[in-house]
């Protein structure tokens, strides 16, 4: 049985998606800027495909900037607004949770001198409204906070925080990547000014994603060129990407009820059986305002990457918050800010669902996951060594 | 990140994993608190190396390289067991990714720690 849990990394391309995407690389392959049949034909298709975002995020086409992911998204989001308000506004606001994309994006403005400040979480991976009241002030020009969180799963007040940012004069961006078709977006009735989504992590292709920009909001591209995306991206469209990621949205758009309840109870089933069948595991992250498709465990006395290969073994692809690298193992940030100690880190594993996951797969991960969790503490010179057995 | 056949083939069997309850000598090394652990028993015989086991608490490549340094030590004198080099581990394993070649020193600085544990007891 091969078992993918791994769809906050990257998912399978939606069938539907690549059969829209192929005419594009050999047929219909004009530059959307030119005037004769082939480029009008791209230059559709990325009028549909932009239609197909603003729906899934209830936003308008003209508030949609394709880029090239959620990196991009990020970078001319954050980069976009700091530098555009330099001089006049120097502080931004972000959390300690944040991807990277974003975490380093904002060291990156540390240096630039700009004033970063990173806000705590609680032991669920909350940020709380009074520390950002009391972190805004007139000198703030962005508050970067992500809508949920790629590793626990998380779901952020993010309305909240945008009202609290909007009273301050500063604007909210929202890192949405994971958040997307996962739970209900919607630019229109919100305070959120901009959204970062990507295209890969909704069935759509690698290297296409979108930066919403609400209408007024004005912020400084990353690159200068043509006058593509309205001069906040120049460079010749990816059409055959953008219509992909158009098509995912589409497809999230009409699906997004059904998958939403398919995941929970798949989430749910993982969550409440692996609780219940081993001993010394725990939940990292919150059981309610969680994403619909995601479970995160740590165990004791076991190293995480150990509990992948063995997993993988068995046919079940999953991912860990510890990266052993360089002399030591290097704990998720994440995990960290939650409070926990190094070695409470050490045997993370995130379980990562989409709509293509069926229960017999969460059934069989549930069969699959006490003995090859025994079979790792066995080997472990820490915890109960009575348990051990001799190969 | 990709490990190699021989790394994955002692992942897959680790060889001489377990606790030794009656070991001889114990060596461990690794803090428990933040890092890897490795865990080396061994049992002597004429200063022979008569049995071997490992524990870890550690990644693909820590268990690959425990797995290993009991298959080379076995059956050694404890005094050309203490030659065993950390190069040599990863060097039988078919190479380890730079990044996992603190593992393979794990595996033998436990052995050595053993051995030494051995002497101390057996003064």
């Amino acid at each position: 049985m091969a078992v993918y849990f791994d769809n906050s990394a990257t998912t399978q391309v939606d069938p539907d998606v690549l059969e829209a995407m192929l005419p594009y690389f050999t047929e219909k392959y004009g530059n959307a800027s030119s005037l004769h049949s082939f480029g009008s034909e791209a230059f559709a298709a990325i009028v549909k495909a932009r239609k197909h975002v603003a729906d899934l995020l209830n936003a308008s086409p003209r508030e949609v900037i394709f880029t090239s992911g959620g990196t991009e998204s990020d970078n001319l989001a954050i980069q976009g607004a700091a530098f555009h308000n330099k001089g006049e506004k120097n502080r931004i606001i972000t959390s300690v949770i944040e991807h990277p994309a974003v975490l380093n994006t904002c060291h990156f403005l540390e240096k630039c001198g700009f004033d970063v400040v990173y806000l705590p979480v609680d032991e669920e991976g909350f940020v709380s409204e009074e520390d950002l009241k009391e972190a805004v002030n007139s000198n703030t020009s962005l508050v970067t906070i992500m809508a949920a969180s790629n590793e626990i799963g998380t779901i952020q007040p993010i309305e909240s925080l945008a009202e609290i940012a909007k009273d301050a004069g500063a604007l909210f961006h929202t890192d949405a990547v994971q958040a997307v078709g996962k739970m209900p977006m919607d630019l229109k009735n919100s305070h959120v000014d901009m959204i970062s989504i990507s295209g890969h992590k909704i069935h759509g292709p690698k290297g296409t994603g979108a930066l919403l920009i609400k209408e007024g909001v004005k912020i400084r591209p990353l690159m200068y060129g043509g006058g593509h995306e309205w001069g906040m991206r120049p460079s010749t469209e990816n059409v055959p990407g953008i219509v992909g990621l158009g098509k995912a949205c589409e497809i999230c758009m009409s699906k997004m009820t059904e998958d939403i309840q398919q995941m929970t109870d798949m989430r749910d089933f993982i969550i409440d059986t692996t609780l219940d069948s081993i001993d010394g595991v725990y939940l990292n992250g919150p059981r309610e305002n969680r994403l619909c498709n995601n479970a995160n465990f740590r165990f004791d006395y076991i190293d995480g990457e150990s509990l992948i290969l063995y997993l993988d073994m068995e046919g079940i692809a999953a991912s860990t918050g510890s990266a052993c690298s360089t002399g030591s193992t290097e704990p998720s940030h994440v995990l960290r800010s939650l409070g926990l100690t190094p070695i409470q880190c050490r045997g993370s594993l995130r379980l990562s669902l989409s709509r293509f996951n069926v229960m017999s797969e969460a059934e069989y991960f549930a069969s699959v996951i006490p003995s090859v969790v025994e079979k790792v503490r066995a080997m472990s010179p820490l915890g109960d060594k009575k348990n051990a057995i001799r190969s | 990140m990709q490990y190699g056949p021989e790394v994955m083939n002692n992942i897959a069997n680790p060889r001489n994993s377990g606790v030794m309850e009656d070991a001889d000598g114990v060596g461990q090394v690794g803090n428990p608190e933040c890092d890897d652990v490795t865990t080396v028993y061994i049992k002597v015989k004429d200063d022979i190396i008569s049995d071997i086991s490992f524990q870890t608490l550690g990644c693909g490549a820590a268990i690959a390289s425990g797995s290993m340094i009991t298959q080379m030590a076995k059956g050694m004198n404890i005094n050309d067991a203490m030659n065993i080099e950390r190069e040599d581990v990863a060097g039988r394993l078919g190479g380890l990714p730079e990044k996992k070649l603190h593992c393979s020193n794990m595996a033998a600085d436990a052995l050595k720690a053993a051995i030494e544990d051995y002497k101390k007891k057996s003064a």
